[in-house]
């Protein structure tokens, strides 16, 4: 057995590990575990990822969950480009120090926008505290300004000159905001020049393929009681 | 002007990076930011880290924040022994594994146990409801136990028979609830004796010397009115 990769394209961090792999003609089984369906709550995938999370990656023997993580192994395992990852010391800094601050930035106020916005009040039938969707909105703006000023600045791409894994994270977490109505891009036409130029690099095709699931979510019937009341404390968990 | 790090040793990931640079004979000038007098928040230490946040590098005219990034960065350019941070692919993705899951996960638990246990108490004369700190202690404790199982089991270190950085990020984050009072260890004698090949590995009196500013955090003063106001609004999200 190849690589297989464990993935929902409805999880950002899943489209992240698709696109690199997809990208740069990695050879891999994808197997698709259905969050919205609970599917990673079966005793097969606990088994695999006791954390119950994608995306996972399993390569013979050896299991690694974290996208960060297995976006660095497949750069290395598979050598790809080295502007994905690059061995100049500083550059390659600029990478890691963005793929650090997201897990509880940007990451974060992208998961909860998609929540508070569309999948709690849509999908669980919850509706949402006013004050509660407007600070969230508010921070993830705080989070984009970020974006621009901080990692972005006047570069093309956020390690320099050529697209890095920092933007490929990046942009999977902001297609989530999109995805949840969001127009993040409206307003900041540094981040618009910037989405096109990361659309451009990983190609408009996959980039689609990728983000169809996403972009479809609004549209997802609500959940039957059953899978609600399965689903509700780890959605709870993960937006806190 | 040589490698200057930002540091308050007050904050686990500060702590991580000075033993790590001390350890390995790193040169640099410390320069202390004292988070309690809000001194991340200077015009100068903005330059450094518009993040506002420590532990901040700055190499010549290259500034770097996220302890991550910081660590990896050392790591390459001061070419440290290789067991910090394996060259063999899957050590070191268990190293990357670590790191990245520990953002939202164990550092998350540490710092809510650290505030709503000692120094909201302490700095900010907060007191939590109970129902609030034992939810934060048993998540802790989901934690800890994730550190045994999924990371530790039965090797010498985290991710295997060396120590890494990932055994210092972590250790450095535990002593976040010890210094609190908490137990960690008590009723876990696997991750007593790990941390006592840690502390070996490190050397003790540079592991009491990171740790001498935290583990007197019990008796600093109350902050000033206009301090601890400003504390507070930042620390609120770690109350709750």
């Amino acid at each position: 057995m190849g690589l297989e990769l464990y993935l929902d394209l409805l999880s950002q961090p899943c489209r992240a590990v698709y696109i690199f792999a997809k990208k740069n003609g990695i050879p891999f089984e994808l197997r698709t575990v259905e969050l919205l369906k609970g599917q990673h709550f079966s005793a097969d995938f606990a088994q695999l990822n006791p954390l119950k999370k994608v995306p996972v990656l399993k390569d013979g023997d050896f299991t690694l969950t974290e996208s960060v993580a297995i976006l660095l192994y497949l750069t290395r395992k598979y050598k790809t480009p080295d502007h994905w990852y690059p061995q100049d010391l500083q550059a390659r800094a600029r990478v890691d120090e963005y793929l650090a601050w997201q897990h509880t930035a940007l990451r974060r106020n992208c998961l909860q926008t998609l929540w508070h916005k569309l999948m709690l009040p849509v999908f669980m039938g919850e509706p949402v505290a006013p004050e509660m969707l407007a600070a969230t909105l508010a921070e993830l703006d705080g989070s984009l300004q970020l974006l621009e000023d901080k990692f972005l600045q006047n570069k093309a791409f956020f390690a320099g000159p050529h697209i890095s894994l920092a933007d490929l994270v990046a942009i999977t977490e902001l297609m989530h905001a999109v995805g949840a109505g969001c127009q993040v891009f409206e307003g900041r036409p540094k981040l618009a020049a910037w989405r096109q130029r990361v659309e451009a690099a990983v190609g408009a095709v996959l980039f689609q393929e990728a983000h169809e699931v996403i972009l479809k979510v609004k549209d997802s019937p609500p959940a039957d009681p059953t899978i609600k009341q399965k689903l509700r404390p780890s959605i709870l968990a993960l937006i806190q | 002007m040589g490698l200057e790090l930002y540091l308050d040793l007050l904050s686990q990931p500060c702590r991580a990076v000075y033993i790590f640079a001390k350890k390995n004979a790193i040169p640099f000038e410390l320069r202390t930011v004292e988070l309690l007098k809000g001194q991340q928040h200077s015009d100068a230490f903005v330059q450094v880290n518009p993040l506002r946040k420590v532990p901040a590098l700055k190499d010549g005219d290259f500034t770097l924040a996220e302890s991550v990034a910081i660590l990896l960065y050392l790591s390459r350019k001061y070419k440290t022994p290789d067991h910090w941070y394996p060259q063999d692919l899957q050590a070191r993705a268990r190293v990357d594994e670590y790191l990245a899951w520990q953002h939202t996960a164990l550092r998350s638990s540490c710092s809510q146990a650290m505030w709503q246990k000692l120094l909201g108490p302490v700095l900010l004369g907060v007191q939590v409801p109970p129902e609030t700190l034992a939810s934060t202690l048993a998540e802790l404790d989901r934690n800890l136990q994730l550190l045994e199982d999924k990371f530790l089991k039965d090797q010498a270190f985290l991710t295997g028979p060396h120590i890494s950085v990932a055994d210092l990020v972590a250790i450095t984050e535990l002593m976040h609830p010890v210094s609190t009072g908490c137990q960690v260890f008590k009723s876990r004698p696997k991750l007593a004796v790990w941390r006592q090949r840690v502390e070996a590995a490190v050397g003790e009196d540079l592991f009491q010397e990171a740790h001498a500013a935290l583990m007197k955090a019990k008796d600093l003063p109350p902050l000033d009115l206009a301090m601890r106001e400003k504390l507070k609004a930042a620390v609120q999200v770690l109350l709750q």
